[in-house]
């Protein structure tokens, strides 16, 4: 298992070295100078010449990466074009609004599809099941952004029920500590926020949830169809174990391997998704500060982005395989 | 007697018949590329009137008396009709789709075979650059992509099929491993037939099965995604009608109850999404058994 780690870890640092690459080579695909690109385009002969030197951009493109990489490591992702802040601070204030939004998703799409697939599995082919599964088949298909916009039409200004966008009223009071605004209001024990933060939330999360609710509850179902045709189940049956035990204490547990496996992969659905979703909701998060900084053209900006979602998307595949191994004993490695 | 031969396509054809659910899918995506086709005879108004019609815009539709005469779907913020707007849009989804998925599909039989038949370092190669290009997420990177080359359709197809590259050059090379080591390859070899030869007349024809399932499950993949390059302002300018440009134009107009001209484009990129989705697992079920989930 140690072994098995460690193997799984020093697998990342090519994937990541590449990553890298490929960011670096961003900014050098780019049309233009890249010293320009980097300093954006109304910067000063004197700024621009900092960044040839700080960058070496007269020195070989190799050496050029290895410049660049080292400051990268450090910490040091070059600054924005746009707000001459350094962009590494810009992500990381960005990043528990992006966390926030996409760990409540998630929870939903657990919670919800995956009891939407054990009940769809216990009652098959009732109208329940078809209904469900009918659901389950719009809901992979949905594009996320319109989604989104039908659930802001309706719940907000049609039913006028939740706020259509941002995180927070601008008529509250609230201090950030730590940044992350659910947390931040319980810490300070300010619940008029809290009730505020989380309506602000409702409608984005569903709308980012909807892809992996469907996609967990098919897999679900389909994964407690097959645990319920095996012999132990008939055995728990024939012991005279009600219903409700067998399913829900010994099928359930079995069936719940291939759903996290279905869970780590839709993580990187839902960071795309969320690019999508925090757009329709000016939701101040990374997807949208990406989508801005391609707009505005600001190289570093992406540049960062780019080695963050990655860098993200990679780690939470890295946990789905080894929690995969921790539940399912069976995987000899 | 004789013995009638059933061809694989015929084979398909009526193993298709019995699934309800791709004839359903099929049905959507035989509408929708007549829409595509026809658009022109379908299309009740021009879908960019010049001069712009602006005294008649945001009105609604059919069901209300307040529409305006022939725009049974009302018209956005600019005066034009929205049904005709979607029907030309199809135009431009299907045929985004298409030209991604096409792009994607000869780039990845193409590494996927060079990978696959020929192994050694330059499968390592081309492996590893795959594992790079799926730390990112499909989006992600087909934004990244247009960072670098620029905004608009044409960009947004080619960013696109950059990025299913990789899924098909490895569907392609895993089947194409599989091939290899059949017994009428090397047959192949022993006659001495080049490897070209091989590969055109034997590798690739008979790795086509997987090429054909998910090319359908990834052309609903690529109108999704090029309706989302269209949202965000990174794919199809104004004022080509597109699904999702259309859609990022008009989801301001909701506050003023304008609802129409920002939903109805969302219906048509679901229905052609669940259509192909429908005949692409159907394709699945019949063709490649061992996925059957």
């Amino acid at each position: 298992m140690k072994w098995y780690i460690t193997k799984r870890i020093l697998m990342l640092i090519p994937v990541l070295l590449g990553v890298s690459i490929l960011a670096f080579f961003l900014i050098h695909l780019a049309p233009g100078d890249p010293a320009i690109t980097i300093a954006g385009e109304h910067a000063s002969p004197q700024t621009i010449n900092a960044i040839r030197l700080k960058y070496g951009l007269d020195k070989p493109l190799y050496i050029q990466y290895g410049i660049w990489l080292k400051q990268a490591v450090r910490g040091d992702m070059g600054r924005s074009i746009v707000s001459n802040e350094y962009v590494l601070k810009e992500i990381m204030h960005r990043f528990p609004n992006t966390f926030e939004l996409t760990i409540f998703s998630m929870i939903l799409a657990i919670a919800i599809g995956s009891i939407a697939g054990i009940i769809s599995a216990s009652k098959q082919y009732s109208f329940l099941d078809y209904s469900t599964m009918g659901l389950a088949l719009f809901g992979v298909s949905m594009p996320v952004f319109w989604l989104g916009i039908m659930l802001m039409m309706i719940f907000g200004v049609f039913l006028r029920w939740l706020p259509i966008g941002g995180r927070i009223s601008i008529a509250i009071s609230f201090n950030r500590v730590t940044g992350f605004y659910i947390l931040d209001s319980l810490i300070t024990g300010n619940f008029k926020a809290f009730i505020d933060i989380i309506r602000h939330l409702i409608l984005p999360a569903f709308a980012l949830g909807t892809i992996p609710m469907a996609t967990i509850a098919r897999v679900t179902r389909s994964s407690m169809l097959e645990v319920l045709r095996q012999d132990f189940i008939r055995t728990e049956r024939a012991k005279g174990l009600s219903e409700r035990l067998v399913i829900y204490k010994h099928a359930v547990r079995n069936a719940m391997i291939p759903v996290v496996t279905v869970i780590g992969l839709n993580f990187g659905l839902l960071l795309a998704g969320a690019i999508l979703t925090e757009t329709v909701f000016s939701w101040p998060g990374i997807g949208r500060y990406v989508v801005n900084a391609v707009g505005m053209r600001d190289y570093p900006a992406v540049q960062g982005c780019v080695m963050f979602f990655a860098f993200m998307f990679v780690i939470v595949n890295l946990i789905t395989d080894l929690l995969y191994v921790y539940i399912d004993p069976r995987i000899k490695i | 007697m004789e013995i009638k031969r059933e061809t694989k396509s015929h084979e398909l054809i009526r193993r298709l018949k019995y699934n309800k659910s791709a004839m359903f899918g099929l049905l959507i995506v035989f509408i929708i590329v007549l829409c595509a086709v026809f658009a022109n005879y379908i299309a009740p108004n021009d879908p960019i009137p010049s001069p712009p019609q602006l005294a008649n815009k945001l009105k609604p539709g059919f069901w209300s008396e307040k529409g305006v005469e022939g725009t049974p779907l009302g018209t956005d913020g600019l005066g034009r009709c929205v049904l005709s707007r979607i029907v030309y849009g199809s135009r431009v989804s299907l045929s985004a789709g298409f030209v991604a998925v096409g792009i994607a599909m000869v780039l990845g039989i193409t590494f996927g075979v060079v990978a696959g038949y020929y192994g050694g370092w330059i499968d390592s190669l081309i492996m590893r650059i795959v594992d790079i290009m799926f730390a990112f997420p499909a989006l992600l990177l087909a934004i990244v992509i247009v960072a670098v080359i620029g905004t608009g359709l044409e960009k947004a197809m080619v960013a696109i099929g950059i990025v299913y590259t990789p899924q098909m050059a490895r569907i392609i090379r895993s089947s194409v491993l599989y091939i290899k080591e059949m017994e009428y390859i090397e047959v192949q070899k022993a006659i001495g037939s080049s490897d070209w030869r091989v590969i055109f007349r034997h590798v690739i024809p008979n790795s086509i099965a997987p090429v054909i399932v998910y090319g359908t499950l990834m052309l609903a993949a690529a109108i999704l995604d090029c309706a989302a390059l269209g949202f965000l302002g990174l794919g199809a300018q104004p004022p080509t009608p597109e699904w999702g440009a259309m859609l990022s134009k008009s989801y301001s107009y909701i506050m003023s109850g304008a609802w129409w001209a920002a939903t109805f484009p969302g219906i048509a990129i679901l229905l052609s999404v669940l259509g192909l989705n429908l005949l692409g697992d159907g394709l699945r079920d019949i063709l490649d058994p061992r996925l059957k989930t």
